[in-house]
Formats: C-alpha cells, sequence, structure tokens
C-alpha cells in the first residue's frame, strides 16, 4: 500500500492504496467521487476523461501513484455551487446527454478542447477531437452542438473576465 | 415557473445531475461490509467440467467463499427461461435446453460462468477467479447457424435434435409460391444480418444484500425492467418470494435491450449473499465481460424473393430466414426472429402473398435476444433491400416503386397479422425526398464524379410495431407474460405530484416527457411534478421499457389514472362552488366554472380533498388515483430514411454525406427528445451498417471482445442528420403517440447499404460494409468490365 495525495477540485486529498490502482479507480473508489466513469478496460471509450493539471487525461491510463502532487479536476468540481460551467449549461440547452454515463467524460474532454482551440471551434475539429470518447445514446449530433454552443459561452466569458 | 406541455422543447429534468456527476447508477452505490465477486468463466465454446479445485482460490488472501454451479442447483435456485412460447410447423412446443446460471456439467460458450469467488476487495476476488483450476473436457464446438446445421454437428442440448430449437412458419405458403410462379418479375437475394453486440456506455453491475434476521433481499441492478426482474427471480429462479425481494434500477447508463433480461450474475450475487450469511455482494462486469456475457443480436441468414407483377406491383414476399439464437433461450429470444420479425414482411406496402419460414438454431455461441429494433431491423432489412434491388432490374426509380405500393388506406390488414391502423406513406416519402433535394442527386453525382469519388443514394420506408400489444393478443402468441403499464398519480395536500410509473427511464428521459403531459392537463410548472421509478418498493408493478412502449403503454396508463385524478377533483370543485361538475374546467393551475369568474386554486381543491372537512356526501379523502393500461393494438411508426454517400474507390472508405430521416411517430410530446431518439438509433444502424461485427472463429472463441476489436460509430463517422417529421395520431392509445426509440435502428441499415450498391455499382455486399469489403466489391465490378 502506498499514499498517494493530490489535490482534487482545489481540496487535499489523501488515501492508502495499492499500487496497481488506476486513477480512475482511486478516484472513484478512494475519494467516492463517483462522477467520473469506467466504461471499458482498454482506455477507448473516454468515461473517465479528468483534467490532471489542466489536460484532459483518461483517469484509466494513468496509476493513481503517477498523479501524486497533481492537481486534478473532475467533474464534480466543474460547476460553482450552482452555476453550472458554459459546458455544462451547453449541453443540458441542446440535449447532449441521454443516459448520462459518457457525460462527465464528454464535458470535461469538450473543456480541455475549447481551452485548446478557442471559441470558433469548428463541427470539423470537434468531431476530431472526440475521437477518444464514445457515445452510444445521441449520434454525437447534440454532442457536437452542445460544444460549439459551450465554446461560444466560454469564450464570452474569457473576453469578459480580460 | 415554466408551464411546458405536450409538443414543448422542454430541457430535461433529469440532466442536471448527469451534467454535475451527481447521477448515481448501480456502480456507485456501496453497502456496508460489502464483498466483491468475480467469475470463473469457460475459456472454451464447449467443455465437459469434470472437476473444479477450489483449495488455490481459497488459499488466496481475502478470498471468502468459491461457490459452483453444483451448490446453486442443490439449494434449489430454478434454471433461466425464456418467456415466449413458439410452435414448429408440425405443432410440437420449441425444444428448450437447460440453462443452469452457472454450468454444473457443461459449458456452452466463451464466458459462460461455472464459478464465483466472493473476496473482500475486487482485486482479491480477481485474483481468486484465476486460481481456481478446471478441469476442462474440451468438446467439439458449432459456432454459427452454418456449423450447428451441418451433418454430425456437435450437439449442445438433448432437448434439441439437430439443434434446431424451432422451426416455426406464417402465411400462405401454396398461395405465395403460385404467385411467385406466375410472376412477371422475380427478384431473389441471399441477405445476412450481421452479428451485434449492443455495448450501453455503462456495463451491467449488481449490488445484492440479504439479510437473514428478515429473510429478505434486495438488488441494486442495471436493469430496464426491475418489477419483471423481481417476477422472474422469485417465480422462475426461487431465489425469494416476490414480498421478500426488493429490486431497484437506479440511473442506468443505456439499455438497448441488453437490459431486459435478468442474467446469471445477478441471480448469483443474491444466492451468495445469503450463502456468505448475509454480507452484501457487489459484481461490476468489466467491458471484456460484457462482450462475453450481454444477450448478443441479430444473426440471420436469409433467402428472399419478391414477386411483382407486369404494373410492378408487388404480387408476392417468401422469406427463409435461420436465425442463431446461441447456446441457451434468453428471455424474449424466440420471439425475436418470429413474432417481432416475420409480422413486418409486408412493410409499407400492399402485398397478396406473404408466406414466412424461420429456424431457430443453437449455437455455442453467447445467447441472442432483442436488441434495439429487435426483429423489425432485420425484417427491414429484407424487405428494403429486395425492393430497392427489384427497381434497379427493373429499371424504375427507386422511390417511385415504393409509392406504387404503398398501402394508401386504413386499417390494413396484412397476411401476417399486423393491421397497421394509421400512417400516410405517401407524404412522409415527399418530405423525406424533399429534405434530401433528391431531383439534383444527379448534378450532385457528377460533382463527386469529378472529384474522382463515387456518390450513391438508397431509400429505407420501414414500418415497425411498437408497445407490443393487447396482452390477450400476445398470451395467444406464445408471451408469457402481459404487456400492459400502470401508474399512480399522488397529489399531494399542496397541489404538487408525484407519479409512480412501471416504466423505467435509462436515457429516454422520461422524467421530463412524463411531466409534461401532467402539466398539460392540470397547467401546473413542470417544476411541480416528480417522477418515480425504477423501485419495487415504491412502485407497485410494471413491465418496464423496451420495444419502444413507453410512451404508447407508460404514458398512457399515466393519461388514464389523471383521467380519475381530474374526475375526482372535479366533483370536490362542483361541491366546493356549487356549480355543475361539467362546467368544472382545469387550466392554468385553476379550478373554474366556465362562463363565470368563479375559481379555486388547484393547490386549493388538493388541500379540501385532504382536510375533507367539506367533501361531497360519500367521497372518500385524499387524491391518489392508479390505472393499468392495456393497449387495443400495436402502434405503427413509419418513416423514409434516405442516405447519401461518397465512396473513395482507391480506398473504399465510404463517408456519408447526408443523412435524412423524415418519421412519423404520431402524437410528439417532446420534439427534442424525439429527434434524440432518432440520432442515436440512426448511428446504431449506421454502425450495423458500416463497422460493427461480432465475430467467432470456427473454434468458438469470440475475436471481438474490446473496444480495441468491435468497431462503433465515433463522432466523426457521422454527419449531422436531417429530420423531419409528420404526424398521424395512432388511434390505438389516448395520447395518439406511437414510439420512437427503436425507428432509427430499424429504418437506416438498408438505406446506407441501399446507397453504398447505388455507388459502386455492385449489390453483392454484406454488413458491415468495411472499406476492405467495400473495395473488393468495387474490384470485382472493375473485373467485369474488363472481361467485357
Amino acid at each position: 500500500m502506498t499514499t498517494v495525495s493530490m489535490t482534487v477540485n482545489g481540496e487535499a486529498r489523501s488515501a492508502d492504496v495499492e499500487d496497481r490502482t488506476l486513477l480512475s479507480t482511486y478516484i472513484r473508489e478512494a475519494l467516492q467521487l463517483t462522477g467520473t466513469h469506467v466504461g471499458c478496460d482498454t482506455s477507448q471509450c473516454g468515461a473517465c476523461v479528468v483534467h490532471v493539471d489542466g489536460k484532459a487525461v483518461k483517469a484509466c491510463t494513468m496509476l493513481a501513484v503517477q498523479a501524486e502532487g497533481a492537481a486534478v479536476t473532475t467533474i464534480e468540481g466543474l460547476a460553482e455551487g450552482a452555476n453550472l460551467h458554459p459546458m455544462q449549461a451547453a449541453f443540458r440547452e441542446n440535449h447532449g446527454l441521454q443516459c448520462g454515463f459518457c457525460t462527465p467524460g464528454m464535458i470535461m474532454t469538450a473543456v480541455d478542447m475549447v481551452n485548446r482551440h478557442g471559441r470558433a471551434i469548428g463541427e470539423e475539429t470537434i468531431r476530431e477531437e472526440l475521437e477518444g470518447n464514445i457515445c452510444r445514446c445521441t449520434g454525437y449530433h447534440n454532442i457536437v452542438k452542445s460544444i460549439a454552443a459551450g465554446a461560444e459561452q466560454m469564450g464570452g466569458q474569457r473576453e469578459a473576465a480580460e | 415557473m415554466a408551464v411546458e406541455g405536450i409538443g414543448a422543447r422542454s430541457v430535461r429534468k433529469e440532466d442536471k445531475r448527469f451534467i454535475t456527476g451527481r447521477g448515481r447508477y448501480t456502480d456507485d452505490i456501496n453497502l456496508p461490509g460489502q464483498l466483491y465477486a468475480n467469475f470463473v468463466r469457460s475459456p472454451h465454446a464447449h467443455a465437459r467440467v469434470n472437476g473444479i479445485d477450489k483449495a488455490p482460490a481459497m488459499a488466496v488472501d481475502g478470498v471468502v467463499a468459491v461457490l459452483d454451479g453444483k451448490e446453486l442447483q442443490a439449494d434449489g435456485i430454478g434454471n433461466i427461461i425464456c418467456g415466449w412460447m413458439i410452435h414448429s410447423k408440425d405443432g410440437s412446443p420449441m425444444n428448450m435446453g437447460q440453462w443452469v446460471p452457472m454450468a454444473p456439467e457443461t459449458a456452452r460458450f466463451v464466458g459462460e460462468a461455472v464459478a464465483v469467488v466472493i473476496a473482500r476487495t475486487k482485486e482479491a476476488a480477481r485474483d481468486g477467479a484465476e486460481a481456481v483450476v478446471v478441469d476442462w473436457e474440451v468438446l467439439e464446438a458449432a459456432a454459427s447457424i452454418g456449423a450447428a446445421l451441418a451433418d454430425g454437428a456437435p450437439q449442445l442440448h438433448p432437448e434439441a435434435p439437430g439443434n434446431i430449437i424451432y422451426d416455426w412458419e406464417i402465411g400462405d405458403s401454396a398461395a405465395t409460391d403460385a404467385a411467385i410462379a406466375s410472376a412477371a418479375h422475380v427478384t431473389k437475394m441471399d441477405l445476412e444480418q450481421n452479428r451485434l453486440v449492443p455495448n450501453p456506455m455503462e456495463t451491467r453491475c449488481a449490488v445484492a444484500s440479504y439479510d437473514p434476521m428478515e429473510e429478505h433481499y434486495t438488488l441494486y441492478s442495471t436493469s430496464q425492467n426491475p418489477h419483471v426482474a423481481r417476477l422472474v427471480l422469485s417465480a422462475f429462479y426461487q431465489v425469494a418470494p416476490e414480498h421478500k425481494l426488493r429490486v431497484i434500477a437506479p440511473d442506468v447508463g443505456g439499455g438497448f435491450g441488453s437490459k431486459i433480461y435478468i442474467y446469471p450474475e445477478e441471480i448469483v450475487c443474491l444466492w451468495a449473499s445469503m450463502k456468505i450469511g448475509g454480507k452484501p455482494v457487489k459484481w461490476t462486469s468489466e467491458r471484456t465481460e460484457a462482450f462475453l456475457t450481454d444477450a448478443h443480436a441479430r444473426d440471420h441468414v436469409t433467402t428472399a424473393e419478391m414477386a411483382f407483377d407486369a404494373d410492378n406491383k408487388i404480387t408476392a414476399v417468401r422469406v427463409s430466414t435461420d436465425a442463431n439464437l446461441g447456446a441457451y433461450m434468453s428471455l424474449f429470444s424466440s420471439s425475436v426472429p418470429t413474432y417481432l420479425y416475420a409480422t413486418l414482411l409486408s412493410g409499407q406496402y400492399q402485398i397478396p402473398n406473404i408466406y414466412a419460414e424461420v429456424k431457430a438454431v443453437y449455437s455455442n455461441t453467447v445467447p441472442v435476444d432483442a436488441y434495439r429494433g429487435a426483429g423489425r431491423p432485420e425484417a427491414t432489412f429484407v424487405m428494403e433491400r429486395l425492393v430497392e434491388t427489384a427497381a434497379r432490374e427493373l429499371g424504375v426509380d427507386p422511390a417511385e416503386l415504393r409509392r406504387k405500393n404503398f398501402i394508401q388506406e386504413f386499417p390494413y390488414q396484412t397476411p401476417v397479422i399486423m393491421c397497421y391502423d394509421a400512417g400516410d406513406f405517401e407524404s412522409v416519402l415527399d418530405k423525406g425526398l424533399e429534405a434530401a433535394d433528391y431531383k439534383n442527386f444527379p448534378a450532385r453525382k457528377a460533382e463527386s464524379a469529378a472529384r474522382g469519388k463515387l456518390r450513391g443514394i438508397g431509400f429505407s420506408c420501414y414500418i415497425e410495431a411498437c408497445g407490443i400489444a393487447p396482452s390477450a393478443a400476445v398470451g395467444s402468441l406464445g408471451a408469457g407474460v402481459g404487456l400492459w403499464e400502470s401508474a399512480e398519480i399522488r397529489v399531494n395536500p399542496v397541489g404538487t405530484i408525484e407519479v409512480l410509473t412501471g416504466s423505467h427511464s435509462h436515457g429516454q428521459g422520461h422524467e421530463t416527457v412524463f411531466s409534461q403531459v401532467v402539466a398539460d392537463r392540470f397547467g401546473l410548472p413542470n417544476d411541480s411534478i416528480q417522477i418515480v421509478h425504477g423501485d419495487t418498493d415504491k412502485v407497485q408493478f410494471g413491465m418496464g421499457t423496451y420495444g419502444s412502449r413507453s410512451a404508447a403503454v407508460g404514458l398512457s396508463a399515466i393519461a388514464k389514472a389523471l383521467d380519475k385524478v381530474e374526475a375526482k377533483a372535479k366533483k370536490i370543485a362542483s361541491h366546493l362552488l356549487e356549480a355543475d361538475e361539467g362546467d368544472i374546467v382545469i387550466e392554468d393551475g385553476e379550478v373554474k366554472v366556465s362562463g363565470t369568474d368563479k375559481k379555486l386554486g388547484w393547490h386549493e381543491v388538493c388541500l379540501g380533498a385532504y382536510t375533507a372537512h367539506n367533501l361531497p356526501e360519500g367521497m372518500e379523502p385524499g387524491l391518489k388515483e392508479g390505472a393499468f393500461y392495456d393497449p387495443t393494438n400495436f402502434t405503427f411508426p413509419s418513416g423514409t430514411y434516405i442516405c447519401e454517400v461518397e465512396v473513395d474507390p482507391d480506398t473504399g472508405v465510404v463517408d456519408i454525406i447526408q443523412f435524412v430521416a423524415s418519421d412519423d411517430f404520431g402524437q410528439i410530446i417532446n420534439p427534442m427528445i424525439v429527434e434524440g431518439q432518432v440520432h442515436g438509433g440512426v448511428a446504431q444502424g449506421v454502425g450495423q451498417a458500416l463497422m460493427e461485427a461480432c465475430i467467432y472463429d470456427e473454434a468458438g472463441q469470440i475475436k471481438t471482445a474490446s473496444y480495441m476489436d468491435y468497431c462503433m460509430p465515433r463522432a466523426d463517422d457521422l454527419p449531422l442528420f436531417k429530420i423531419s417529421h409528420s404526424t398521424t395520431p395512432s388511434p390505438s392509445n389516448p395520447l395518439g403517440v406511437k414510439g420512437c426509440g427503436e425507428a432509427g435502428a430499424i429504418g437506416s441499415p438498408p438505406a446506407v447499404i441501399n446507397a453504398i450498391t447505388d455507388a459502386i455499382g455492385n449489390n453483392n455486399l454484406t454488413m458491415p460494409a468495411t472499406p476492405e469489403k467495400v473495395w473488393a466489391a468495387l474490384q470485382d465490378v472493375s473485373m467485369k468490365q474488363a472481361a467485357e
């Protein structure tokens, strides 16, 4: 067993886990943050995407010990109280989810891609960037629309802040 | 607070928890002191279990117990059943083999469980399962329809000689033969339905707990129908009497049919919790385990003929299908290739003679059952490939050949049981043609050709049957259950409303849609309405959600219960307002006497019902009503799908340029949600057409058991969809709804294949149409051209 410590959603967290524990397992089971989902065994589906030091990562592709000292954001850390992150709001407004299982990973991936590509991210780039996330319910149609709308909102907020 | 009624694009109530990570799925549930289960599974497609050595597993740190199939049988746990009786042509009942939840003697597919290890941690359970030593005697396997039906094939079950479960027929064989013999043109095709794996993104999970003091069981389960699960677990598997078993299906991450069934793992977790003295037992399927155990889908081999007279009118259809049901008969497996398939072989067309025969076979593969569409995608593929091919052979426009044969008047009795009650196929087709800009297709084709690309267009005019019913009719066809739905409306003293429904939502947005119907009825804010589902302790009974039945059947039960609530509220109001009951109207959250200014707030009437200080003579206090609704007929959604593709002749890669869906779902409650259902259904249909295939080798090893091998559509495989709706209300339920959950998956595969075969000029193409297959089909065309 190893003690693994990191900052998760702004709070210092620590837990003793077996060395072989994946970051996704650490988040779900040791920290009981169950918004991060696991949909496959092979890092194909992207349901477990979180941000590690500001970058989107599939939490099943790294060991918890590799995230020692990192700043991790999960889906639970995206909204501020009752104020949804613009990407969360965009998924709701545009019916970008059905069963909701892939949604946390989709939203975390979406925020990251907009951080990198900016407000004017187009449909083609969104679809390319979603390569690592599988949704079985929506046919991606409304996810693509949600991300485009979320990008608009995020861009607007950023410009207003500057 | 807004009132959003029928027809509003109301954003979903359930989304708030899903977008913030507060959804509560089964694997998110952890009970104090819970142990973990991991199953010992057969690595062989067909093998005898000559012995199980548990000692090495018991030596693993943390392992608590190792249990096997013989112990399960000794405790009286029953065999897994198939709930739909099918009779063969000769009148004999289907030949059902025995399916023990953990194989005590013989394993018949790779992945079948033979033992379970219970341990204190997930890791220890897995290590323990790996340590169990099974003495296998490997037997010859039959892993395909062809292998199972071959002379000298290994026999899976003594009850099913020749591996044949049934040899069933429908329609008039002699009349159909005669019509084909005298036809002006006959189109004949060999068709295959590729085997699919449903793959909801949430894998199955069970958290089972036994309370030895109360002798009571609780099961948290990824189920589409918790009440049916409880009934079957109780009545057939003898796990516990119904009143001692609570089944909860919390948030469920997609189902598509695969979570209808009660699988061995749920049964074993319940039994194991009792066996080890009452500690909760949790099992979460890994993705590869899901490929090895979730019910698979489709897997047909078909020969089909469509006959035409000299005027290009269809005179007959004859179909012969072999259906692979896997190693055991799953819950509804027998009905899928029979009553859910062959009864749709009239399509949207007037066809005087139809005959179909279906042979269901056992094979050493995962059991096959209903998956999005269940039988109707298979029927639609047969009909729409036939009619499109016929149009090419006859040299006529494929849209016009369909139009010429459309059923024009309703009700229309087909020769294969179904009586279509409403539809307008022609206007739906016209809307599709308009949206697809069909008339300018030749110009687009030329433009593609100029870029060295091959453009093709393909049609599919589907009809399907939802809300399978009425109970007496399906009972007469062999169903072991009734297919009604129940609902209860509890109006609280302050006027807020709880709706308890037997339907189950696993992505369909029931909390939103059902609230809209209630809001619409009384003019109440949607926020004041709560939908309760998925818990057998809260909802009295229900048949669950599958077969696009939640609107047509589930919502109809709610509407019927609302009628009763409305009637009682009006009685109370007429008494309080001293007005004639017939003059009372409820709208905008108020109870009014029409033509006057006399009125009460909705909440005042509700409070009046509960204070009971001034009720009409003899009336019971309270405002709570229930209803069971059994529909009068199936509903019949229909539509025209038009797919336009561009094929790269150098690589065989197919690009879907445009996909038009023109549907008739009857009355639509929430267009946003209906569109979402179509998007998702079409995506799964495109998946079947272009990339999805579950492949077994000859030894019965599954070669596609992870997301690295089983290819599903990703965002860059699909276009934005063009969707439109027409509305002919269903006369079979009070809301006029038809159901939209499966249409996309039913209608789309033939549209895609018709488009590709149009583009490449070779009609000989099986699903999935991978680049390799499309490229090979193109080489056949060039070789033929070179030879000429």
